[in-house]
């Protein structure tokens, strides 16, 4: 019992307590840079965290074998080879996110976040707590980019997964789909954040 | 001609940083500081031209010609990764003094974004060639540092200001940036 009361706060602390973006501020390139509708904040947080899960879980696995002075250089290889495996599937089968996406496919390898829980908890967890942290920290990283994106797109595009719910011709703040938009809300974001976080404790 | 339009695209408007979003981690970590911030974006220019120019050559004849084109991702990050390292020994040995300016930010360059992005973009450049791809990424390496000196000095003037309990912190700093971000979307269209 005691067991899976932890595991629900592992699971529970990559979503609010230790959320990567929010709080950790970990994997901001990405967070930033292909928030400018929800579709494509939600499509780059999935594939974040399918490359986490799977490092995590290879990582954890390998954990024992792996001498701890080239530790580093196997992670990034082990997720240096899923990165390839999304950036391969992506292009194949859903090749307009491959496009919106871009360059930022091939920098999940050099996403903190993902080295950052091989490093911090998967080299010296099991393998099921593994997996929980990666879900846990993948859903918090999807539910990030997703909310910012969405704040992005309703803001400066006036509709939510590309469905409009204002006339052709309205004005709406391009600026938030704009680079600097990106900054601004997510600045906006990260204050209602720690509020209700601060609330809450 | 074509090489200055480079530069002022690489430096104004394209701004890696503000623009595209590479580079965020050093961009609010090692900015606190302009003399920090200026070491950085030394070690930054000298990493991510070499860097761009040993990955380009790889690509160019050792990746395409046999034909592995997608182990790009791997072989880039391998080479970038081990790069540093190299050049944090040899500059230990050979330039103690620039070891002694640049050397703490070497090790944090690997996780650098905007070096894997900067070698993966100069690929797609009209008819690159070598000297193209290392003045790309010369370039865009003075993008880094502009934006990264002027943020951290603005910083630096912020510590002084009175600022909104919570908007302490991580907040206002990407506040700050988006400003300073729209004042770089003025250059749009000089190029």
């Amino acid at each position: 019992m005691v067991e899976s009361i932890n595991q629900k706060q592992n699971f529970l602390k990559g979503i609010v307590k230790d959320n990567p973006v929010f709080v950790m501020l970990l994997g901001m390139c990405p967070t930033l840079g292909v928030t400018s509708s929800a579709f494509n904040g939600l499509g780059m947080g999935v594939a974040t965290m399918f490359v986490l899960l799977m490092s995590n879980i290879v990582v954890s696995l390998i954990k024992s074998q792996v001498p701890s002075k080239v530790r580093i250089p196997a992670f990034i290889i082990i997720i240096a080879s899923f990165v390839t495996i999304v950036e391969m599937v992506l292009e194949a089968f859903i090749p307009f996110l491959y496009e919106q996406l871009g360059i930022f496919i091939p920098l999940i390898v050099v996403n903190c976040l993902i080295l950052g829980r091989a490093e911090a908890f998967a080299s010296k967890n099991n393998l099921i707590s593994s997996i929980i942290d990666a879900l846990g920290m993948g859903v918090g990283f999807v539910i990030a980019l997703t909310a910012l994106g969405a704040a992005r797109e309703i803001l400066g595009s006036g509709s939510l997964f590309e469905f409009k719910f204002v006339s052709e011709d309205a004005n709406t703040f391009i600026l938030f789909i704009l680079p600097p938009g990106a900054f601004i809300a997510l600045a906006y974001i990260t204050v209602l954040f720690n509020k209700i976080s601060i609330k809450n404790n | 001609m074509e090489y200055i339009l480079i530069l002022i695209s690489a430096v104004f408007v394209n701004n890696i940083v503000l623009a595209q979003f590479l580079g965020i981690c050093p961009f609010f970590g090692v900015s606190s500081k302009v003399s920090t911030s200026v070491g950085m974006s030394g070690a930054v220019l000298f990493v991510m031209t070499l860097a761009t120019m040993v990955t380009f050559l790889l690509h160019q004849y050792v990746l395409v010609p046999a034909g592995l084109d997608y182990l790009r991702t791997i072989t880039f990050i391998l080479v970038i990764a081990s790069l540093v390292q190299m050049v944090e020994i040899i500059l230990k040995k050979v330039s103690p003094p620039l070891y002694q300016a640049l050397g703490v930010f070497l090790p944090l360059i690997t996780t650098n974004c905007a070096v894997l992005g900067v070698a993966i973009l100069a690929l797609g450049l009209e008819n690159v060639s070598l000297l193209k791809a290392v003045f790309f990424a010369v370039s865009h390496s003075i993008g880094f540092a502009l934006a990264l000196i002027v943020f951290a000095s603005l910083r630096e003037h912020m510590e002084l200001a009175n600022i909104p309990k919570g908007m302490k912190g991580v907040p206002i700093n990407l506040l700050v940036a988006g400003l300073l971000s729209l004042a770089f979307l003025g250059f749009t269209g000089l190029v």
